[in-house]
């Protein structure tokens, strides 16, 4: 794929204008770029400069400054990553910096924004808008509502080309063509006619791209571009745009929360707390060395894909502040394990040598090993005897769905295909895999939230499959679940108290008002909430709390079972960490088994002792941890593997990237044969007509494959 | 570094105090709070019509025929030579008590038709769904017609039973259909999921999960529906087929001696006319607030 | 595209024979016959066998499957029956109205739309503005305001400010235009004014949300002209819920008809509705809400296609 880009890229550049446009795509300039890196890059005047910028939104219940005194830079050609929890301004700022902020809410009240020397605030707004798209192009977050629907592909690409370019129709649909090409989607002349609703996620987010560089931009700024994709998808994305902003030498700005994607792109890293940057510099040196209690909190807090399980997780207390009522002085000190009688004040983000900037007072007691090295408790062993608690055999559940609207026909979805698989008791297992690969099904059908098509789910011996509706709502006070989203799973008008203490009410596990009362208030400290807290209604708590009151009310059960569906993949960093810590102290404590379903492989890695993969609603292969992420026998696990970013810029540089082609099937109609075998690097004709069943390929380790 | 056991920080901000929800909707919804103000108004005068209104709205006085508004008949008087203003007042009365009751009968009925259809969903839901299609292809007036044609008739406590079914029968399917659409997004949030999963009984997760949480769009839809009804009951009273004489209604008060009088005494047709748009703007205005309050997303 | 026009056009027919059902069998349970009404009235005495005789001649003496599969036979042949008062054929009854009827309500939507869009667009753009004040009060005003009674107001304004009222007799527009447009454009512009004002409010509400949507913000930041970003993008999506509200008021139109056509003593269908039922004559009545039933319909399947070419996600599937 990289030559054939070169390729088109060739192509590309024998369009006169475009060669005009971007006389920094030649040799020389990328030469400069990487003697200006020897340099130590010092002596180059930044491409963008952002100086103490203020965004204040205007909210129901007062200002709010999403931003407040933002200071960081980006010189020519140089990635750099803006990394921070949400609500941290992260991409406020770079929204302000195109001024594209949601009129009339947001405002910028103070600060400068300098863009290739010019003050980009003192522009008139005609002046603005011949900027963007032209100098300086962005890309968004959600590709599936950042296209216009009833526009047709070349039509949005085109635009930019017209309005800048001022090329006529035939020559921007040409360079449209090109463009598609050089972002690769094939077949691009008849693509071009297509609307978005024909593309796929990922195909979206290319077209996005191809839209960002229409014009040839000295800056690109991608917002989150890849955290709606599959995690495959998402090493596609960020390869193409790596590939392609080295090449034309375009300055790119990458606003994301995932660690492993800054250490695996990003030159230069500026951390944002609570609208402020609180570390900025080198990646290298910031992953190395991390100057600010929040990066080192941060940075630890994060499960690792290349370490083994280190027992329990560093985490940062507390949540992010509230910003209608920031705290005086550092804005992390309530957070901040080293705080001292001095953070009352506020630290100001300063120089601390080797072209890096933390804002912290105790700067330089960090650098002498303040924070030590991250308390690496040991491994408790798993408690119990190993019997299996709940097998699974030969699982299968099929959905017939409607196709188009009101007059369309019906398809079947094979959502899960003949699965098996048994959790011990005192265990966790875990289910990976990306969208449409069944694992949510699976979790529904032992909870019968649906009912399977085929196949047993025999919990304790019992099959939940077949057991009667009276049965099933006996065993349910032993079977429980956690979802994904803590906003949706809890009724919004029930106060947490009614919501944890309705099945001790409906199962008669109390008799009195007082007793419930006290049950609850015993179950929500449990899971480390204030028994006060009952009262409250979900929507006056933060992400991290209402999850935990979904475990409490999942817990009032006392259950020996839980099915774990995505718990964390909806909360941010710091209170993923905790959240993951107290599942896993739960599991210790009552002795519960864990059904744990996630798509992120690290946090999988951290808190399951089993693992199984799914694609399409297959199992493709099924492990015990350690020995699956040391040695993946399964080209799809290998592929998942390597596609998942890791949060260390060391690791990242001796890591070939084999981003896996190709997209992700429908479910609607899954390849013939073994499902895998159209992104395979290995597959052959042979995978094409055979299906691979899953067999022991060594002791305790299954593998669907033929090639293993 | 945490200590799991102790229980995470509620945040060093003070504690949460809501502030009370009649003030929050007076400061931040001053158009709707205007006109709640009115439907208040109009409400207080139409209950106590016997001590406000200065004249009995039914004797006749055939000395002051269509006397223009003076000092003694301040909206002036009717063909009969009766007060437009104590009209206006038990008028209010009659207005208000058919459209609120006939919304609130077939906002009810609508909201539980459309929850039933949701959560039962399959082959039930296609019928439901099937009906309220038919009942849709009727414009509202045209319905309520049909249905007068069907009933006639049929007064109990001085309330036109029959009026109130034909105002309220047009309004369950559209009722229905915006509720069924809520619940049946309702029924797929996690929260259901999770009632589900602990095996509770249907009824329960109906009344105790789904319904609460579709209160907002029902309330919204009863505002709405009261200005509905009250246009319908002054559009069948018009025609004749409403609301019937002596009972004073403003639709009333616009037909009859009115349509062949009003271009020689207008102050006939002004006023209730005024009366009719001012309560229907005054609904409008509050449903119109109370949704952008309750839930800024939904539209009926 | 031909498939799916073809496949709405059938899923009409049930809708339509529950419609027929449901009048038709409702209208039946009653008391009451109409013919007695009719020939006992004014309290004239009259026998009973003049009653059946009259019964007979209407059909009426027949099973109700009977009556039902005949009226069924009747609307496919265009053969709808005698009304139960006049004694004349529906179809001569329907046919020398609808036209003044269809006249006002295209009127009306014409005036209504080509007022609505432009108004709930600005609105939208200078939301909370005091422009954008002025139009929500005018729109909900729209939907307070009874059109009989503007209706009353437009003549009386007339009258007071020209001293002319519109003429009271019906010419075709064929015959005389200008006696045709001063007698019609009166009603349209008073049932228009509610239509005017939901179309506006929707127009505004949908565009308002369109704005807020992530491909504005691409749009914007592709560095196109505002303009361009209105027009181009953010009214083709804006327009496809109004059009769904102007294809349902549509119908309502002809329901506000019922009422307004009394205020200008027009002889059209929504008065003669209005007779129908006071003298519940059934046999008109059913054909007039089939009638109804049938343009609503029809109206949403022309909805149904424009979104069919208007939206790309309905299109190509």
């Amino acid at each position: 794929m990289p030559s054939q880009v070169t390729y088109k890229l060739y192509g590309l550049l024998q369009r006169p204008r475009v060669m005009q446009a971007s006389t920094s795509l030649s040799p020389t300039n990328v030469s400069e770029r990487e003697a200006f890196a020897e340099a130590g890059g010092a002596a180059i005047a930044p491409l963008v400069a952002v100086d103490g910028l203020e965004v204040a939104f205007a909210t129901a219940r007062g200002q709010v400054k999403a931003v407040d005194g933002v200071t960081w830079a980006v010189r020519p050609g140089e990635t750099m990553a803006l990394v921070g929890e949400s609500g941290s301004g992260k991409s406020v700022s770079a929204l302000a910096l195109m001024r594209l902020l949601g009129r009339p809410a947001g405002r910028i009240v103070g600060g400068r924004i300098t863009f290739d020397g010019r003050d980009l605030l003192s522009l008139s707004e005609s002046e603005m808008r011949a900027l963007r798209g032209r100098a300086l192009a962005m890309i968004f977050q959600e590709p599936m509502t950042s296209l216009n629907p009833i526009l047709s592909i070349g039509l949005q690409i085109m635009e930019p080309l017209r309005v800048h370019l001022g090329m006529n129709e035939a020559a921007a649909r040409s360079r449209a063509a090109e463009l598609l090409r050089l972002v690769g989607i094939p077949d691009a002349e008849r693509r071009l006619d297509q609307f978005p609703h024909q593309f796929s996620g990922g195909m979206r987010q290319r077209v996005m791209i191809a839209i960002g560089l229409a014009c040839d931009p000295k800056l690109l700024i991608a917002d989150e571009p890849t955290t709606a994709l599959d995690v495959t998808i998402q090493a596609q994305i960020l390869e193409l745009m790596k590939d392609l902003s080295r090449r034309l030498g375009i300055t790119l700005i990458l606003i994301t929360h995932n660690l492993g994607i800054v250490a695996r792109y990003a030159d230069r890293v500026a951390v944002m707390y609570a609208g402020r940057v609180v570390e900025e510099g080198p990646a290298g040196a910031l992953f190395a060395a991390p100057r600010h209690p929040y990066t080192i909190g941060l940075l630890r807090s994060v499960p690792r894909l290349d370490q083994p399980r280190r027992g329990r997780l560093a985490t940062i207390e507390g949540a992010p502040p509230n910003l209608l009522a920031p705290p005086e002085g550092c804005r992390f000190a309530p957070r901040c394990p080293y705080r001292i009688a001095a953070c009352a004040i506020d630290p100001p983000l300063r120089e601390i040598g080797d072209d890096r900037r933390s804002a912290c007072h105790r700067v330089a007691e960090i650098a002498n090993g303040l924070a030590g090295d991250a308390d690496a408790a040991t491994l408790p062993a798993a408690v119990g005897v190993a019997r299996p608690l709940l097998e699974i055999r030969g699982l299968t559940k099929h959905f017939r769905v409607k196709v188009g609207g009101i007059v369309g026909g019906s398809a079947m979805v094979r959502a899960v295909q003949d699965v098996s698989f048994s959790i011990d008791a005192g265990r966790t297992l875990g289910l990976v895999g990306e969208s449409g690969c069944g694992k949510t099904t699976v979790g529904r059908t032992i909870l019968r939230l649906e009912d399977a098509t085929a196949g047993q789910v025999l919990f304790e011996g019992e099959d939940l499959v077949t057991v009667s509706r009276s049965r099933m709502n006996r065993l349910r006070t032993d079977i429980q679940v956690i979802f994904q989203d803590p906003y949706s799973s809890l009724n919004p008008r029930m106060t947490v108290g009614t919501i944890v203490a309705e099945p001790l009410r409906v199962y008669g596990k109390v008799r009195s008002r007082e007793e419930a009362r006290a049950r609850t208030a015993t179950l929500l400290e449990q899971v480390g909430l204030l028994p006060d807290m009952a009262e409250r209604y979900p929507h006056q708590l933060s992400g991290g709390q209402r999850q935990r009151v979904g475990i409490a009310r999942a817990l009032a059960m006392e259950p020996k079972f839980i099915v774990c569906d995505e718990p964390v993949s909806a909360l941010d960093v710091s209170i993923q960490g905790q959240i993951i810590n107290l599942l896993d102290e739960l599991q210790q404590r009552l002795g519960l088994t864990y059904l744990f379903i996630a798509h992120d492989l690290a946090v999988v890695r951290h808190i399951s002792h089993r693992i199984v993969v799914m694609y399409l609603g297959r199992i493709m292969e099924m492990a015990e941890r350690d020995a699956l992420y040391e040695k993946p026998f399964h080209p799809y696990t290998r592929a998942l593997l390597d596609a998942a970013p890791i949060p260390d810029p060391v690791v990242e540089r001796g890591r070939a990237s084999r981003a896996l082609t190709g997209e992700l099937p429908s479910p609607l109609a899954p390849p013939s044969g073994c499902v895998f075998h159209t992104r395979c690097p290995l597959a052959t004709a042979e995978c094409k007509a055979t299906i691979p069943p899953l067999r022991e390929v060594a002791p305790g380790r299954f593998a669907a494959c033929i090639k293993v | 570094m945490t200590d799991l056991a102790s229980p995470a920080r509620p945040a060093a901000r003070p504690a949460y105090r809501p502030r009370s929800r009649v003030v929050t909707f007076v400061t931040m919804q001053p158009l709707g709070t205007a006109g709640l103000a009115i439907i208040l108004l109009m409400a207080f005068a139409g209950i106590f019509a016997e001590w406000v209104s200065p004249y009995d709205p039914v004797i006749n006085d055939f000395v002051a025929m269509l006397s223009p508004p003076s000092l003694e008949h301040p909206l002036g008087t009717d063909a009969f030579g009766r007060d437009i203003l104590s009209r206006l007042i038990y008028g209010a009365r009659t207005a208000l008590a058919i459209g609120f009751i006939s919304s609130f009968v077939g906002c009810t009925l609508g909201a539980a038709v459309g929850i039933a259809s949701a959560y039962f969903g399959g082959r039930t839901d296609l019928l439901i769904q099937r009906f309220l299609e038919i009942l849709l292809s009727f414009p509202i007036i045209v319905l309520a017609l049909v249905v007068v044609a069907i009933l006639g008739r049929n007064l109990v406590l001085g309330i036109d039973v029959n009026l109130i079914c034909a105002i309220a029968v047009p309004i369950v399917p559209r009722v229905a259909r915006v509720i069924r659409s809520s619940a049946l997004s309702i029924r797929e949030m996690p929260y259901i999921d999770a009632a589900r999963a602990a095996g509770y009984s249907a009824p329960r997760i109906i009344f105790r999960h789904m319904a609460p949480n579709v209160s907002a769009p029902y309330l919204i839809m009863l505002t709405a529906y009261v200005a509905q009804a009250i246009l319908l009951e002054a559009s069948l009273s018009f025609l004749g087929l409403g609301v019937s004489e002596p009972l004073p209604a403003w639709g009333l008060m616009l037909s009859g001696s009115s349509s062949d009088f009003y271009r020689e005494a207008p102050w006939m047709i002004l006023f209730p006319g005024l009366a009719i748009s001012l309560a229907v703007f005054a609904f409008n205005l509050f449903g119109d607030s109370l949704r952008d309050w309750l839930d800024p997303r939904l539209k009926t | 595209m031909l498939g799916y026009i073809a496949k709405r056009i059938v899923l009409m027919i049930p809708t339509l024979l529950g419609v027929a059902v449901l009048t038709f069998f409702m209208l039946r349970v009653v008391p009451g016959d109409v013919v007695e009404v009719k020939l006992r009235a004014d309290g004239a005495a009259v026998t009973q066998a003049v009653i059946d005789r009259e019964r007979a001649r209407l059909g009426l003496d027949k099973p109700l499957p009977v009556q039902f599969a005949d009226w069924m036979k009747g609307l496919v042949t265009f053969d709808f029956g005698l009304s139960m008062w006049t004694g004349r054929p529906v179809i001569d009854e329907i046919g020398v109205r609808i036209g003044l009827t269809l006249q006002v309500a295209v009127m009306a939507a014409l005036i209504a739309v080509l007022i609505a869009i432009p108004l709930g667009t600005i609105s939208a753009l200078f939301r909370d503005s005091w422009i954008d004040y002025l139009v929500r009060m005018v729109t909900i005003a729209g939907l307070a305001v009874p059109s009989f009674w503007l209706g009353m107001l437009i003549v009386l304004a007339l009258l007071t400010l020209f001293r002319w009222s519109p003429p009271v007799t019906y010419t075709s527009f064929i015959t005389d235009p200008v006696a045709n447009m001063s007698q019609l454009v009166w009603p349209a512009v008073a049932v228009g004014y509610r239509y005017a004002a939901v179309v506006a409010r929707m127009v505004r509400s949908s565009l308002i949300e369109v704005m807020q949507e992530d491909y504005i913000r691409t749009a914007r930041a592709k560095g196109l002209f505002e303009r361009m970003v209105v027009v181009r993008h953010a009214l083709g999506n804006a327009l496809l819920p109004a059009i769904t509200v102007i294809g349902l008021e549509f119908a309502f139109l002809i329901g506000g008809l019922v009422v307004t056509e009394q205020v200008f003593n027009l002889n059209g269908i929504g008065r003669l509705f209005v007779d129908a039922v006071a003298r519940s004559d059934f046999v008109l009545i059913q054909t007039l809400v089939m009638l109804v039933a049938f343009m609503f319909v029809s109206v949403n399947l022309v909805v149904d296609l424009l979104y069919g070419v208007l939206d790309p996600r309905i299109r190509y599937r």
